[in-house]
Parts: structure tokens; C-alpha cells; sequence
């Protein structure tokens, strides 16, 4: 690991004003990086993907970082709201199930105690190529020195949203949930706060795969704000991965449905371990909504969800895989006795 | 403001590698406080095996994926490799602290030999500290649930059924918190 200069942010004032200004080069290669749980940062810094000079610790910020608040409008969680708290909170495994599900789905017992949730939605792509600095190509890690990962082992990787630039898959789970219910992410930054919904956060790859989100390098996460909309409740997350325990997706789907009898009102959709981020499938939602839902609709959707799914070798499988995947949460979530 | 982590190091004063500001901490560790400089970079399991001699958490990975270099910080199991030693604010306890050199072993320690829950022995005190948590989360209800449970704690000899049989066993005889969570 390089050497870097440790501080300890007393506010979030503080550690906006130290980040500095926004760059062009995107939070996530800026010379200040801003640690919680360090589940991610320090595992790349030590494979020498990441290289900050400065890291800035989150951990003293003040309560609203650290808070899980529920009421008639709706759920807020803090940013530093570890992912174990998040998953085992009575109110939102009853109320928010596909929240619930995708945090016990995710990592290991350990390091959901360690991980915030802030951290959890910015984690950065287990694609081989980026976690190895002895390839030369990768254009996320070095902007403009190309991809190894499209003519290269790409079997874990996206089929959605793809690039000739960059071929990343987006490895969380908890993000497709937030992007289902519509949630909007709060940030704080040296001008101030914003909001921005969840699913903009993310960045499609285009010709900057490096830059991935919408964040400037001085804005930092508050929390993450979820609508008590007629969904939430009736929504579930399946994930379909190489082992039963501690792995990350292939394909998963969050799904929520609003049902009236057997018709779907409306319905919300993000897909993970298929696309190059969150991925939201409108195409299968308005596909569902207004109609009686059968499996037949259910595969219809599905079909649109990947109509537009670009594969290179590896992971040819992947569509069907997500097809399916989509299929049975779609079938469970509309089963499930509410 | 900011809490400067080298305010009883000269600012700017280095440390022995000659390339990082040394930070002065103090925590403690199995009830004992320690006072130590460190360099920025040093994490939890490095400053438990090589400043203060307690080898009983393993460097496996060294990535956060097998589970080797668990320890409790603050009662919560959290994965010693993956922690900076400056971020730490709670209690560390270790393998160490579960049993005096002499006396009865800790139900999870005497567990894990009844069932010959280990061949090699490497990730035991992982094991060993993370079973006891999974008890006392309440998580050790069933062998489907030790299963899942356990599942950042990676056996290369693969004693998995034996793990479970001595989790099984240990259960009944550690108290769980109120709460939940791990004491």
C-alpha cells in the first residue's frame, strides 16, 4: 500500500471543505478519498488499484449519518448506517422487504458490520481486469489505454449498458433495491446539498468509463431517502450466483408491484450482475402495468428488460440467466400473501 | 475541524519508513490499553500479530474473502486484515482473551476439539471467534442458518460439518445479549 496522510472529519463540513475542489478526473480517482467501512478502498489500495494520497475518515460525523428513521412518508437511512443495521432492522425487513433481502444476500457477517451503506451503493466493479494492475488495458483504471475485458475473460461481466470502452459489471445488490422503490440519494457538498434520484447516481460508461458517478470529488453521501409508495411492501430480491453464500450476483432482479386483484397498477424493476450500473428496466415495467399478470407477461417483460443486451463470448448466457432470473421474482413477488 | 491523528508527533515528523506521518494511538485491546505509533497504512491485523504479539488472528488472504483474521472490535465480528488500526474506536478482543493460559477453555474453544472441528488449524481462531458471534446474533438456530452465517469463513480442510456440529453444541452453553448484539 502507498503512503497516504490520515485524517479524522469531526463534520461533514469539514470533510467536504478538505476534499476539495470537483475535478474532471471523477470521485473515484481524486487524490482525496473519503473512508467508512473500507471494505472497498483499502482491499483496492492494497492491489494498488487505488492510490489516494489522503484519506479522510468519516466514522465520528454526526448522528444523521448514522440514523435509520421510519415514518408515514417513508424510510431515511444514513450513510454510515452499516449494512448488517440496515438488514436486520424490524421495520424495514416488515415494510421494505427487497431492501432487507438484498443486505442479507450481500458479502459475508463480517463484512456487513463493517460496510456502510454509503460505501455498499459506490462499490467498483469486480471486473479481473480492473482489479489488476498488471494488465495494462483498462480504461476505467487508466483512462484511454483501452480494454482487456472485451476480447479478454468476460464471463461475470455486463451484458447491459455496455460500451466499446468498457464492459464492467456493477457487483452491488443493495442499489438495485433503492433504485426500484425510488429512492433519492442526498449529498453534501461545498455549495451545499442536493438530491438526486438514486438511479442517476450512476454513471453509464460511454467513452469515461472511469468517471462512474454523478459525485464530485468533495460530495459526500448524507443518506439515502426511500418513498413509502404503494410498491414497497410487496417486493422481494432474488440473486442468482456461482455459490449459495457469500458471492456476488450473476443476475439479480429487485422487483416491487403494486397488484389490484391479478392487475398490475404499476410495477418497478433494476436489475444487478447484468448491467454496467443499477439498471432500471422501464421497458418491463410498462410492459406489466395496466395489464393481468400471468407468466406469460411476466416472460414478455423479460424479454424487453434484455432487447437491447450486447454479450461477448463469455457471458453469451447471461441475458437468458437474467431472463429467468426475472421471470421467477416477478412469479414469487406476485405470490407473495400481503 | 479535523481530530489530527500525529498531534503528539511533531507535525510532519515521519515515520520509520521514512515516507508516512506516524499516527499515536491508543486502544484497547482484550481489556488491556495500548499506546503505540504506527504508520497510516498499518491495519488492525498487522498491529495485533507484529506490534503486539498476539499471532492468534491469521493473515489468509490478506483481501477480506476468507475470514481468517477475525476479531471483535466493539462485540461485532469485523475482518482484522480490512481495518485500518487508526479507525478502530472500540474494544479489540482476540483469541487470546478467551481462555487464561491455565484454566477451562472457552465452550466454543472446548466445542471445536470435541468435534474435531479443524484439521490444519489455520482458520480456527477466525472460526472460532466468529461462531461465538453468529450465538450470540442469534444466527445459530439452525444448521441451514450456521451455514449461512458462517459463510465468510472460508476451511481449506473443509471441516464445515464438524464446525457446525461444535457451533451446535457451544450454543446452548453462551449466553445470548438481549439485543442481539455479540458481548
Amino acid at each position: 500500500m502507498r503512503p497516504f496522510e490520515y485524517l479524522r472529519a469531526d463534520s461533514a463540513q469539514a470533510a467536504v471543505a478538505a476534499a476539495g475542489a470537483a475535478g474532471a478526473e471523477g470521485a473515484t480517482l481524486a487524490a482525496t478519498q473519503f473512508i467508512a467501512g473500507g471494505t472497498t478502498l483499502l482491499d483496492l489500495m492494497k492491489l494498488d488499484v487505488m492510490r489516494p494520497k489522503r484519506l479522510i475518515d468519516l466514522n465520528a460525523l454526526e448522528a444523521e449519518y448514522h440514523q435509520i428513521r421510519v415514518d408515514a412518508q417513508g424510510l431515511w437511512l444514513g450513510a454510515l448506517v452499516r449494512m448488517s443495521a440496515a438488514a436486520g432492522h424490524p421495520r424495514i425487513v416488515q415494510d421494505y422487504p427487497v431492501l432487507a433481502q438484498s443486505l442479507q444476500l450481500a458479502a459475508s457477517a463480517q463484512l456487513r458490520n463493517m460496510a456502510s451503506l454509503a460505501g455498499n451503493v459506490l462499490q467498483r466493479t469486480r471486473c479481473n481486469y480492473f482489479r489488476d494492475p498488471s494488465y495494462a488495458e483498462c480504461n476505467k483504471r487508466s483512462p484511454g489505454s483501452g480494454c482487456a475485458a472485451i476480447l479478454g475473460r468476460n464471463r461475470k461481466l455486463a451484458v447491459l449498458g455496455v460500451s466499446e470502452h468498457c464492459i464492467a459489471h456493477y457487483p452491488g445488490d443493495l442499489a438495485q433495491a433503492l433504485v426500484a422503490l425510488e429512492a433519492s440519494v442526498e449529498l453534501l457538498g461545498r455549495h451545499g446539498r442536493r438530491s438526486l434520484l438514486l438511479q442517476e447516481l450512476h454513471r453509464p460508461p460511454g467513452d469515461t468509463p472511469h468517471v462512474e458517478t454523478a459525485l464530485g470529488s468533495d460530495e459526500l453521501i448524507v443518506g439515502f431517502r426511500v418513498p413509502a409508495r404503494a410498491w414497497v411492501r410487496r417486493s422481494l430480491f432474488l440473486k442468482i450466483r456461482d455459490r449459495s453464500s457469500f458471492e456476488f450476483a450473476l443476475a439479480s432482479a429487485a422487483v416491487a408491484l403494486d397488484l389490484a386483484q391479478d392487475v398490475v397498477r404499476q410495477a418497478r424493476i433494476a436489475l444487478g450482475g447484468v448491467a454496467t450500473r443499477p439498471w432500471r428496466a422501464h421497458e418491463a415495467e410498462a410492459l406489466l402495468e395496466g395489464q393481468p399478470f400471468d407468466e406469460a407477461q411476466a416472460r414478455a417483460a423479460a424479454e424487453a428488460a434484455f432487447a437491447s443486451a450486447v454479450t461477448h463470448g463469455d457471458n453469451d448466457f447471461k441475458p437468458e440467466l437474467g431472463r429467468r432470473t426475472l421471470v421467477r421474482a416477478l412469479l414469487e413477488c406476485a405470490a407473495l400473501p400481503i | 475541524m479535523f481530530t489530527r491523528m500525529d498531534a503528539p508527533v511533531a507535525l510532519g515528523a515521519r515515520g520509520a519508513a521514512g515516507d508516512a506521518p506516524a499516527l499515536a494511538l491508543s486502544l484497547i485491546v482484550n481489556g488491556r490499553r495500548e499506546r503505540l505509533s504506527v504508520d497510516a497504512r498499518v491495519t488492525l491485523l498487522d498491529l495485533l500479530r507484529e506490534r503486539l504479539g498476539l499471532t492468534g488472528a491469521k493473515k489468509g488472504c490478506d483481501q477480506g474473502q476468507c475470514g481468517a483474521c477475525t476479531v471483535l472490535v466493539g462485540g461485532r465480528r469485523v475482518l482484522s486484515c480490512l481495518t485500518l488500526a487508526a479507525a478502530v474506536r472500540e474494544e479489540v478482543t482476540t483469541i487470546e482473551a478467551l481462555a487464561g493460559s491455565d484454566g477451562p477453555l472457552h465452550p466454543m474453544q472446548q466445542a471445536f476439539i470435541d468435534h474435531d472441528a479443524f484439521q490444519c488449524g489455520y482458520c480456527t481462531p477466525g472460526q472460532i471467534l466468529s461462531a461465538i458471534a453468529c450465538v450470540q446474533e442469534g444466527h445459530a438456530d439452525s444448521d441451514e442458518s450456521i451455514r449461512e452465517w458462517m459463510s465468510g469463513n472460508l476451511c481449506r480442510c473443509a471441516a464445515y460439518p464438524q464446525i457446525v456440529a461444535a457451533i451446535r453444541q457451544a450454543r446452548e452453553q453462551i449466553a445470548r445479549p438481549a439485543d442481539g448484539s455479540a458481548a
